[in-house]
């Protein structure tokens, strides 16, 4: 017995579905040939995974952050602020959701920007934001149903989008967008939700 | 996998079976005043960075919210009645039970639900009163950290304030007190196990807004008495199954529970005494399965009453739009309720009591609002684009940038909700069996749930939600939808599996909660309710808790 009535379309594209262990080979061997990521604190741009010797627990390099932030400027709406120290703080700085979880968005951090250096000519950072969501388009990866172990498609969609929308609705910065001054996830206290509409700081 | 844990057996006067609330409070009752407790969970143990990780996945939809507990295989159940029984998505099995994602109320029982058959011919009164649970309930209070306003004209007689200064009313509630006070209909502040300031050693509330997944500590779970009665000395054993209870050659007391751990070695715990205190449906299955020679019909079923008599709370909500703000979505829960409904004069309708809603819009793909029936959903708005309005899944958004498209409380028009819940008269039909065609992943029948309402449920539910169109009438709020018991799911609260009673013949417990068959065999459980009432009953399960615990301190004496 489960405990839903429901179904749930299938969406998911014609990219070929690999198991976890070749996606992760084939996102590092992408991650190697783009070649532009480091490890480590002030690892910064020509290191590759592990072969730095400068390797430490932090789970993304600058360039990492570099790259999702330009993505999140792309994916959010314009009014959303957002820099690299707010994407590092919210994405990397929470309690990482499952084990793992960290790695697989820098997988598909890696696999978004090979994308764009294979099929727009150049790395996410150097993109417009239209060509960053055109990437995002491109990939499949606005069409498909987030998957954590799916394809590389679903994956983009799991780790990167879901964790970049997730940061956002969890965040006081977002309150203008979605009329939630003190949104779920977001510790904002217990005033907020006696005071209403022009209180204070609305 | 080994953790390298020794889950082997150990000198106990008291055994445990479940460390959700009533096992958990009964523990550290019973440890606090020197006697050996050992308790036995099936579920995991988790840390206060697991449930920050529960959190994430309780809000986004791409998560599934129970995969830190649900085990499919052990977990799998059988649902054969009208109302589809949702098992893995209301219980917990885990360290803290369900009380790992309760909203945390915590209302009394009224003095009317003890005295059913008395005040109205229906069903049966409880062996004890309102009156002899009333100190306990003071003490639950304490023990639980109860936040709360003593301001409810309707609610039951209290003998001692709220340990802690209450949760003042939402924005939007005063908004209903404005339409109810036109009605003639009281409010009140809803006492919740949420601290209001620090309490116990834990922080009061900061606002995360995702109470069922609470990452503070600010809102109880049982962890806090599992953790304060191994501070007194109890032994916490999780990620045990227990397959069966032995009985001794004359039938007459349990001489120890079969657990097997999770590398397979099957252990006996012996003590002076067994509680089980695994819910309202394993509490029953773990009876049934335990049959034998003596009991073929299952432990302590002389009665035939284990598994019979279940009960949930029916539902029914209103959601309604306003062309002024209703400020929803800023906290997670619910801050204030009406009673003025409940104690009523004729036996039908019966008691319902309502609660204003703080999350009238979904946000988050709709994870912070309640998860009802999708067919409930369907039925309750006209069209799909209706169906859209209330689920929006930012989530599964095919546009990005400025044309992203994000749930928002902003209008108008502005959303409110008007929620009932209402009680269910024990059927004897409506009940827990074993379904021995599907097994779980230890060779058990699994448990199979039938449950279907009555008459008087939906008399008394369809009353409730003309109480709640007068009131969004009186707001001047448009209906938008409503969610009525047609095609409903059971609730989250499951009662009377092995009710109380004096009479041997027709129930399982007494007014203490032992088993009438068997001497040292006690259950703390809402699975004990001869009648539920329309209120929450983790209160009452730990109030009944804590008064067995006494009983059985003097036993050990």
């Amino acid at each position: 017995m489960t405990d839903s009535k429901s179904t749930l379309t299938d969406t998911r594209d014609d990219l070929p579905s690999l198991s976890r262990r070749q996606l992760l080979a084939a996102l590092g061997g992408a991650a190697v040939a783009a070649g532009g990521y480091g490890y480590g604190v002030g690892g910064g741009a020509g290191l590759t995974p592990g072969g730095g010797g400068d390797a430490s627990d932090a789970p993304a390099s600058d360039a990492h952050i570099e790259t999702l932030t330009a993505l999140a400027e792309a994916i959010y709406p314009p009014s959303m602020p957002v820099d690299e120290s707010w994407i590092e703080n919210r994405v990397f700085g929470r309690v990482e959701p499952q084990e793992g979880h960290f790695d697989q968005l820098v997988a598909a951090v890696e696999a978004v920007d090979e994308h764009a250096r294979a099929r727009f000519g150049g790395p996410v950072t150097a993109l417009s934001p239209g060509h960053r969501r055109g990437v995002l388009h491109s990939m499949g990866a606005t069409e498909v149903h987030p998957t954590a172990d799916g394809t590389t498609a679903e994956r983009v969609r799991f780790y990167l989008l879901g964790d970049l929308l997730y940061v956002m609705l969890t965040a006081p910065e977002s309150s203008d967008l979605t009329g939630i001054a003190n949104p779920p996830g977001y510790p904002g206290g217990t005033d907020v939700y006696k005071r209403g509409p022009g209180g204070d700081g609305q | 996998m080994s953790d390298g844990k020794d889950r082997s057996p150990s000198p106990a006067d008291v055994c445990i079976v479940g460390a959700g609330p009533a096992g958990a409070i009964m523990a550290y009752s019973l440890a606090r005043r020197g006697h050996d407790v050992v308790v036995l969970d099936a579920g995991e143990r988790y840390t206060q960075q697991d449930h920050h990780r529960r959190m994430e996945m309780w809000l986004r939809p791409d998560f599934e919210r129970e995969a830190f507990w649900v085990d499919e295989a052990r977990d799998r159940y059988s649902s054969t009645g009208d109302i589809f029984a949702r098992l893995n998505k209301v219980r917990v099995k885990a360290v803290g039970g369900t009380s790992l994602h309760w909203d945390g109320n915590t209302p009394r029982l009224h003095e009317k639900d003890f005295e059913m058959e008395s005040r109205y011919g229906l069903a049966t009164d409880w062996p004890i009163s309102y009156a002899d649970l009333s100190p306990y309930y003071d003490l639950a209070e304490r023990e639980m950290g109860v936040s709360g306003i003593d301001d409810n004209p309707h609610g039951p007689p209290r003998d001692s304030p709220y340990p802690l200064e209450g949760f003042a009313p939402s924005y939007s509630d005063e908004l209903f007190r404005e339409a109810c006070d036109e009605l003639g209909i009281s409010m009140a502040t809803q006492p919740k196990a949420i601290n209001s300031e620090a309490y116990d050693g834990r922080s009061g509330c900061i606002g995360y807004g995702v109470c069922n997944a609470c990452p503070s500590g600010a809102k109880y779970s049982a962890e806090v008495h599992a953790r304060k009665a191994e501070a007194e000395g109890a032994r916490i054993v999780d990620q045990v199954q227990v397959l069966a209870i032995e009985h001794d050659d004359d039938g007459d007391s349990v001489e120890s529970v079969v657990y097997v751990t999770p590398e397979g070695t099957e252990y006996r715990q012996e003590a002076d005494h067994f509680v089980v205190a695994a819910g309202g449906i394993e509490t029953p299955r773990l009876l049934l399965l335990s049959d034998s020679d003596q009991y073929p019909n299952g432990l302590a079923n002389s009665s035939g009453a284990v598994g019979r008599y279940l009960m949930d709370h029916p539902s029914v909500e209103t959601r309604a739009v306003l062309d002024d703000p209703t400020w929803q979505n800023n906290i997670g829960w619910v801050s204030s309720r009406s009673d003025e409904f409940y104690d009523h004069e004729d036996p039908v309708p019966g008691s319902f009591h309502l609660t204003f809603g703080n999350n009238a819009a979904s946000n988050s793909g709709g994870a912070q609002t309640r998860d009802p029936a999708m067919s409930q959903l369907l039925g309750a708005v006209g069209s799909v684009e209706d169906m859209a309005g209330l689920a929006t899944d930012p989530f599964s958004q095919t546009q990005l940038g400025e044309d992203l498209e994000l749930p928002t409380t902003d209008g108008p028009p502005y959303p409110v909700s008007i929620r009932g819940a209402g009680e269910m008269l024990p059927r004897a039909e409506n009940r827990v069996t074993l379904d021995r065609s599907t097994t779980d992943t230890y060779d058990r029948p699994v448990p199979s749930i039938e449950l279907s309402d009555s008459d008087h449920e939906r008399e008394t539910m369809a009353y409730c939600l003309e109480v709640q169109a007068d009131i969004m009438d009186a707001l001047g709020a448009e209906i938008t939808g409503t969610l009525t018991l047609e095609d409903r799911e059971m609730s989250s609260h499951h009662m009377g599996t092995t009710r109380m009673g004096t009479d041997p013949q027709e129930s399982v417990v007494d007014e203490y909660c032992r088993t009438h068959d068997l001497g040292n065999l006690w259950i703390a459980s809402s699975s004990v309710f001869p009648t539920g009432g329309a209120n929450n009953p983790t209160l009452t399960i730990a109030a009944l808790a804590l008064r067995t615990a006494d009983v059985i301190d003097e036993e050990l004496r």
